[in-house]
């Protein structure tokens, strides 16, 4: 009795978790008039592709999406790399590699203090990035904590491989690409998957850091579009009729295939990250 | 390298010390490939997050475009003064608090609870069900989420429909000074903690069951094992969560905020960060801006301090 009472309440509460977004894709593939006369609730009323056909022919939403994927490549791909490089020296001790404990100050030091946003946009300024994709790709292209759970996983595998292919003659980059990485991939996993959701998901450098809308990350271009309504001098008969004219379909087609490449990767990196969380939190 | 082979030469060892005296060769041709690998990373640290570092030198100056950040006049602490005078100074240090602190301990506590319960089913796969459902929202950008939150709140969205229906009246959530904080809980609740809950069941898969069946053996009922084995055993967990949560009582939740607050609830939903952006980059008070995410920058780096110190003393944690 028990037990079904508790398997009761966790689909309710999962349910409920899930219920806006569910809610949203039954808004975005139903009829306006429906959507607005509020019959919409949990599946489509009137089915209809219209609002999808209708964001087909925005070239600016697809434009945006472009810089996103963009961002994601080559973000995901210079995080991927600095990572790597940067968790095996760090994960060497200290008497192997003398200058360790200098670099993992430094680089811990810059994960916890920052000078902020405005002298981190006027330095952007300074060196011409505004506009460009690199203000998106390169100020946050050394994911410390990323580094640090990686060099935790290194230091977790066992020194007889490491010893072993010193015998060998093996020297630090066949060791790093021929033992380390194939032995960490849920590791690798979990990082990637947090800097290409981080990258997919982030609006706001997007936003102080593009001057012209057509540089706009998706996610941008859905909170500057969808999102921000300034509704401080309105009456609430004003809100309704605004309400009324906005497109709440096309609006939640927009939020639907923003969702999708996540919903996408999710299911496959998910079996790893549970694993590679671990790595970064409570130990021995 | 050069060196090192003088070294041998010269000081004529037995062989079974060369033996001794090899990997140090080795480890200097090593360190220069560690150099190697740790440059690029190194130079764009320093480039994206040290540099601008010495940026905060604005907070002490009466700044002026047209000069740069460093031929603009000195003040000394005057931009301080003008931001301890400010009355909006003490609404977001307050709010800030408030949001932040409320966070901690709800979803600490929805995140136990939930644990708690899912711990007590065994069918597996209802399990992993469960949890593939609540982890989504982490993934989600809270523009997507704000965006969701935003329609389902508005004044003929779905929750005010269903008040409609029960005879009550539409509510106003996003332009109502109580209920922002409260929706900014909940909402931030609802986006993780599904994540949260992987770190406490992770420490309830390290339980021993010998510890469950010899309770039960002991004619100990259900809540009883879970009184007396599950909740001391993740004690040392939630102990080490809070401590750590110490570095994060300033950081309300910019990217939330920003997209659901708007200027009706500054009163309770304006926090630092969102009154750094609208100071610095929209109403260009770069002085006044900087002095404030300065002000935040060194208070949370003694708090992270502070935590860590507590957390290694105390719960023996150690982040690398």
């Amino acid at each position: 009795m028990v037990d079904y009472t508790i398997i009761a309440f966790l689909v309710i509460i999962a349910l409920l978790c899930i219920a806006p977004i569910w809610y949203t894709v039954a808004v975005s593939f139903s009829e306006k008039s429906a959507v607005a006369g509020g019959l919409v609730t949990w599946r489509p009323v009137q089915f209809t592709l219209s609002a999808y056909e209708t964001l087909l022919s925005d070239g600016s939403f697809f434009r945006a999406f472009g810089v996103s994927v963009e961002r994601v490549i080559l973000g995901g791909g210079l995080n991927f790399i600095l990572t790597v490089l940067m968790a095996y020296p760090l994960s060497r001790s200290s008497k192997q590699f003398k200058m360790r404990n200098i670099y993992m100050w430094f680089i811990i030091f810059t994960m916890l203090f920052s000078g902020g946003l405005i002298p981190l946009f006027l330095t952007i300024e300074s060196y011409g990035l505004l506009d460009t994709i690199w203000a998106l790709v390169l100020p946050g292209a050394v994911p410390v904590f990323n580094v640090i759970l990686l060099l935790n996983f290194f230091r977790a595998i066992p020194k007889e491989l490491d010893e072993a292919a010193d015998m060998d003659g093996a020297g630090p980059w066949y060791k790093l690409f021929r033992i380390y990485l194939p032995l960490s991939v849920p590791a690798l996993a979990t990082i990637t998957l947090f800097s290409v959701v981080g990258h997919w998901n982030s609006f706001f450098d997007g936003m102080i850091f593009m001057t012209q809308a057509e540089n706009y990350p998706l996610q941008t271009y859905i909170q500057q579009l969808v999102v921000q309504t300034d509704i401080s001098n309105l009456t609430t008969e004003e809100l309704k009729m605004i309400a009324q004219m906005s497109n709440k379909t096309l609006n939640a087609a927009k939020i639907v295939i923003s969702m999708i490449p996540i919903l996408i990767v999710y299911p496959f990196v998910q079996r790893y990250f549970i694993h590679g969380i671990m790595l970064g939190s409570v130990k021995e | 390298m050069k060196k090192v082979v003088t070294t041998f030469d010269s000081s004529k060892i037995v062989p079974n010390q060369t033996v001794v005296k090899r990997p140090i060769i080795k480890k200097d041709r090593n360190t220069l490939h560690y150099h190697l690998m740790l440059m690029p990373g190194i130079i764009l640290l320093f480039l994206f997050s040290i540099v601008p570092m010495f940026g905060v030198i604005i907070a002490f100056k009466d700044f002026n475009p047209g000069l740069g950040i460093f031929n603009s006049e000195w003040i000394g602490l005057e931009n301080f003064r003008f931001l301890f005078n400010l009355p909006d100074f003490v609404t977001i240090s307050r709010n800030t608090l408030l949001i932040a602190v409320a966070k901690i301990i709800v979803n600490l506590v929805v995140a136990l609870c939930f644990s708690l319960l899912l711990n007590e089913v065994r069918a597996r796969l209802f399990k992993r069900s469960v949890q593939t459902i609540i982890y989504l929202p982490h993934f989600l950008s809270w523009v997507i989420l704000a965006g969701i939150v935003i329609d389902l709140l508005s004044v003929d969205g779905i929750i005010n429909q269903i008040l409609i229906f029960f005879g009550a009246d539409p509510i106003m959530f996003l332009a109502s000074t109580s209920w922002f904080p409260f929706i900014v809980v909940v909402s931030d609740v609802w986006k993780e903690f599904g994540f949260n809950t992987i770190i406490y069941l992770a420490a309830l898969t390290g339980i021993s069951p010998v510890l469950y069946e010899s309770a039960v053996m002991d004619g100990a009922t259900r809540w009883q094992q879970i009184r007396y084995i599950t909740i001391p055993a993740l004690k040392p967990t939630v102990v080490l969560l809070a401590t750590l949560s110490l570095g994060s009582v300033l950081n309300a939740g910019f990217d939330q905020i920003f997209n659901l607050y708007n200027p009706i609830v500054y009163e309770t939903g304006d926090i630092i960060d969102t009154y750094v952006y609208r100071a610095g980059l929209v109403n260009a008070q770069f002085e006044l801006a900087t002095a404030v995410g300065l002000l935040k920058s060194v208070i949370s780096f003694f708090l992270i301090i502070i935590s860590y110190f507590l957390a290694s003393r105390f719960a023996n944690y150690r982040i690398f």
